[in-house]
């Protein structure tokens, strides 16, 4: 359908020549530009729909008073599909410290969420195919999972800034909800609303960039990461990504490039990974609750975990 | 006159929830008072832990994403006249 559809605007609409490196780079930048609109419009609001039954303070209850490795899979899990702006990080955080969830379970949480959001599955599943995807959720959980233990061994509580722990949560009496399936089919709305003109623009960057890297992408760069024998390939992608902030959506279609000029699987994956799950914006936030000790052992601890990884994936494919 | 506050740390879409209250209120003539809550113990103490939250009258109306205008209309409509739809 989408391949019908640029087919149609660059050669019959434009009458360009196949064959041609311009006409072609164009009919893909179309292509994966309406595939991945269409796609984010229908999974944001299937995703807003589903979202309208839950809320933060919901998934607090849940995972409140659970054992540690229920809460966790919980935390992650609620994570995943749940992305929450990153300014909520504050409050949630507080939210979470207040309920006598683990740290450890915390740090899971903050993990997982900006890692994995329908965005980035949508992009992937539309560039990469549901193979690659499905490897990064399950690696995404996986950090997820085993960096919050990591974390818990170095009793982060120490660093936890001291006001923290003195607030207190209240609890105020709810206005009367709409729970119609018209008030949540608006939620949904508004959502998709909200999400694609944040991100458009990115989506356009993305592909665009993507579509430019196809041709152009440095050869030796490629050279040096595409061998998976290259034990240092997987840190240095890892340590070229952590610096670099884009949310997950602008670096999927890089990786596409670096995937069809043959940079190995496990180097990919770590490269987005770092990318999307360490970022300086949130790690400013997040330094509101807790001290710079905790943020550098998050910050090496999810690039360690997320090396490993890499790596992981580079020897089983 | 309606008791408004919007909770949350000053990011982009509590300046846009805050817009769109007034627009609403404004187009609909309901009288409300605005106040910013940006103290994050002040937020936690009305058990809101998803910005952009909106406290009316001292209940939570909303909390985590940018309500739309019939929603927000919604919000005055039943503490007024919840029977009458084509009122306020």
């Amino acid at each position: 359908m989408f391949m019908w559809f640029a087919d149609q605007v660059v050669y019959q609409l434009l009458a360009l020549q196949p064959d041609n490196p311009i006409s072609e780079s164009l009919h893909f930048f179309i292509m994966d530009v309406t595939k991945i609109f269409f796609m984010l419009v229908v999974i944001i609001y299937i995703m807003g729909l589903f979202r309208s039954f839950l809320s933060a303070e919901k998934v607090r209850e849940y995972v409140k008073g659970k054992s540690k490795i229920a809460a966790r899979l919980l935390a992650i899990i609620l994570g995943a599909v749940t992305p929450f702006c990153s300014c909520s990080s504050v409050p949630l955080f507080i939210g979470f410290v207040e309920a006598g969830i683990p740290l450890g379970v915390t740090f899971s949480f903050l993990i997982a969420s900006p890692m994995i959001n329908e965005i980035a599955v949508v992009m992937l599943l539309g560039i990469v195919g549901w193979k690659i995807t499905l490897l990064y959720v399950l690696s995404g959980l996986f950090v997820a999972f085993f960096g919050g233990i990591l974390i818990e061994k170095f009793r982060p509580e120490r660093w936890v800034e001291d006001y923290v722990w003195k607030i207190q949560m209240g609890q105020a009496t709810q206005l009367a909800q709409d729970d119609s399936l018209s008030a949540r089919h608006r939620y949904a709305q508004a959502e998709v609303k909200e999400i694609v003109t944040r991100i458009w623009k990115w989506v356009l960057i993305g592909v665009g960039a993507g579509a430019v890297f196809h041709g152009y992408f440095p050869q030796e760069w490629a050279e040096s990461l595409a061998d998976k024998n290259n034990f240092l390939a997987v840190p240095m992608a890892v340590i070229f990504g952590v610096p670099l902030y884009s949310n997950a959506v602008g670096v999927i279609p890089l990786a596409e490039a670096m995937l069809i000029k043959g940079v190995a699987i496990g180097t990919t994956l770590a490269f987005m990974m770092s990318i999307a799950a360490i970022s300086l914006p949130e790690l400013l936030i997040l330094r509101k609750v807790i001290k710079w000790q905790a943020l550098a052992l998050f910050t090496i601890i999810l690039t360690i975990s997320i090396i490993s990884v890499g790596w992981f994936f580079n020897f089983i494919l | 006159m309606f008791d408004v506050k919007i909770l949350g740390s000053g990011c982009a879409n509590c300046k846009t929830t805050q817009k769109l209250i007034e627009d609403v209120t404004e187009e609909n003539g309901i009288p409300i008072t605005l106040e910013k809550v940006e103290d994050m113990a002040q937020i936690m103490s009305y058990g809101v832990m998803s910005t952009p939250g909106v406290v009316i009258d001292g209940k939570i109306a909303h909390a985590g994403s940018v309500p739309d205008k019939q929603t927000i209309l919604s919000w005055f409509k039943s503490s007024c006249c919840p029977t009458d739809d084509n009122c306020c």
